[in-house]
């Protein structure tokens, strides 16, 4: 019975994953650069944590990102770029730049979600300083509230070259 | 002792050690996390996805702490270095007396230990509070694990008269039942805690985590990036590999070469590729069932291996 567990668990059933779209000219750099290795840093600008969640579940058995090569990093020294989610909060831009700054060159950040793109449901609030392109240069954006695991991964594969 | 070799089989013994031992490392890693990630149900990065970090590791920027002195940039080369002179010198594919009196296990040792506190004085050496606290957990692992590991080693040098490596595996190879002696047993044992502590696996430290307050190796590298962060990971899979060589060499010691020659070479490359490639799938899929132990118990389990080795010395010095 245990046995037959395991042998089911080691064959695992990932959901597949649409193949990108060719990207920007930027895009394609850093997929020529990083050839089927890419980490990111994770930074919450001041996320609702939806886009959190999204992104927790796209290392979990059924998205299983790290199939293609994608890892999140716990220092900006070790990646090569930045996952960026939620309205850059004024609290939060100042770090979000230092960490920008600490990820060594050539570096890339991805916006994720709608809040990232465009402050979505928090556009003109108070505490909210602007969209993450207003504080940092973004090469690449996931849309949607919060973006689908599936389009996460589809987008990172085309930073990663997978 | 059988007559020395010839230079050329020395030569090609020491040059795919070195070789092995280089790209090994990183394959290693990459196949304990694929059975690691089959165990959890995921299908995991390829088992080169750990030389593809490196190759792109290699061409990125490199960074350097504003304060860091010039210890910085050295600890990983030292790191690498060491490991490699050990490569070099230790007996992994083949043992015999060619290896002179250089393949010594005290010299393996305190190789190993000049790269680990290389690494420790880069961590200090970037100013940060997770490198000073990664160094000082990493050298508290250090000195525990240490005496444990001189203690078991000096249990397997006692009945070989020698703490020579070919002298103590051609030694076992000829007394086959020498290998199931209660000291030899209770060695293994310590010596296995050790190499799980030194190379920075669970329970003792996990390689994965993300939380700094719970990290040892992860939070002394913290800082590094680009070519010199490709060298830290690089020397701590070779590091992995010529431990779990050493350990196989040392406890199941049957396939190494004890001759030169091609055939004899060619066995011997087989038999350590197989004999490290299990060991590190046992090691990955204990590492599966194990949740890492508090900080405060590692001193505890090191303290167990200490005592395993020094039962070990007992044993082989009162029952030749």
């Amino acid at each position: 019975m245990r046995l037959s567990i395991l042998a089911r668990r080691w064959r695992a059933h990932p959901t597949a994953v649409p193949a990108p779209e060719p990207g920007s000219p930027a895009v394609e750099a850093a997929a020529g650069r990083n050839r089927g290795s890419l980490q990111l840093r994770h930074v919450d600008a001041g996320s609702c944590n939806g886009c959190e969640l999204e992104i927790a579940s796209i290392f979990s058995p059924v998205y299983d990102a790290e199939r293609f090569g994608i890892r999140l990093e716990a220092s900006p020294r070790h990646a090569d770029g930045l996952l960026v989610t939620g309205p850059v909060t004024r609290n939060m831009a100042g770090p979000l730049r230092k960490t920008f700054e600490a990820v060594p060159n050539p570096r890339a950040v991805v916006a994720v979600g709608d809040c990232a793109r465009n402050c979505g449901v928090f556009r003109g609030a108070y505490g909210v300083e602007g969209s993450v392109a207003d504080v940092v240069p973004v090469d690449l954006e996931i849309p949607g509230c919060p973006p689908d695991p599936a389009a996460i991964i589809t987008a990172l594969r085309g930073l990663a070259g997978t | 002792m059988t007559p020395s070799w010839p230079v050329v089989s020395v030569a090609a013994i020491s040059l795919l050690q070195v070789l092995g031992v280089l790209v090994g490392g990183p394959l290693l890693f990459g196949l304990m996390y694929k059975v690691r990630c089959r165990l959890e149900g995921r299908v995991g990065p390829p088992i080169r996805q750990p030389l593809l970090d490196l190759r792109k590791l290699a061409r990125r920027e490199r960074t350097r702490p504003e304060h860091a002195s010039w210890i910085f940039p050295l600890a990983p080369l030292v790191l690498v270095a060491t490991t490699l002179v050990i490569a070099v010198i230790a007996p992994l594919l083949a043992a015999g007396p060619a290896f002179g009196w250089s393949a010594d296990l005290f010299a393996v040792v305190y190789l190993l230990l000049l790269g680990s506190v290389a690494l420790a004085l880069g961590a200090l050496d970037t100013g940060t509070a997770f490198g000073g606290m990664g160094a000082s957990r990493a050298m508290t692992i250090g000195a525990l694990s240490e005496p444990a590991l001189l203690v078991a080693i000096l249990a397997l040098s006692v009945p070989a008269h020698s703490s020579n490596v070919p002298v103590i595996i051609i030694r076992s190879l000829s007394h086959p039942l020498w290998l199931a002696t209660p000291e030899r047993l209770l060695a293994l044992v310590a010596f296995l805690i050790v190499i799980v502590a030194e190379s920075g696996r669970l329970p003792v430290d996990n390689p994965s985590t993300h939380l700094e307050l719970t990290m040892i190796h992860e939070a002394m590298v913290l800082e590094y990036a680009g070519p010199d962060l490709a060298l830290v990971r690089l020397g701590g899979s070779m590091r992995l590999v010529v431990l779990l060589a050493l350990f196989a060499d040392l406890f199941v010691p049957w396939g190494i070469a004890t001759a030169p020659g091609a055939g004899h070479l060619a066995v011997g490359l087989v038999a350590t590729v197989a004999k490290v490639a299990a060991l590190g799938v046992a090691l990955a899929a204990f590492e599966v069932a194990m949740a890492k132990l508090r900080l405060f118990r590692v001193p505890e389990l090191l303290a167990g291996a200490f005592v395993l080795a020094v039962l070990a010395v007992v044993s082989a010095l009162v029952m030749p």
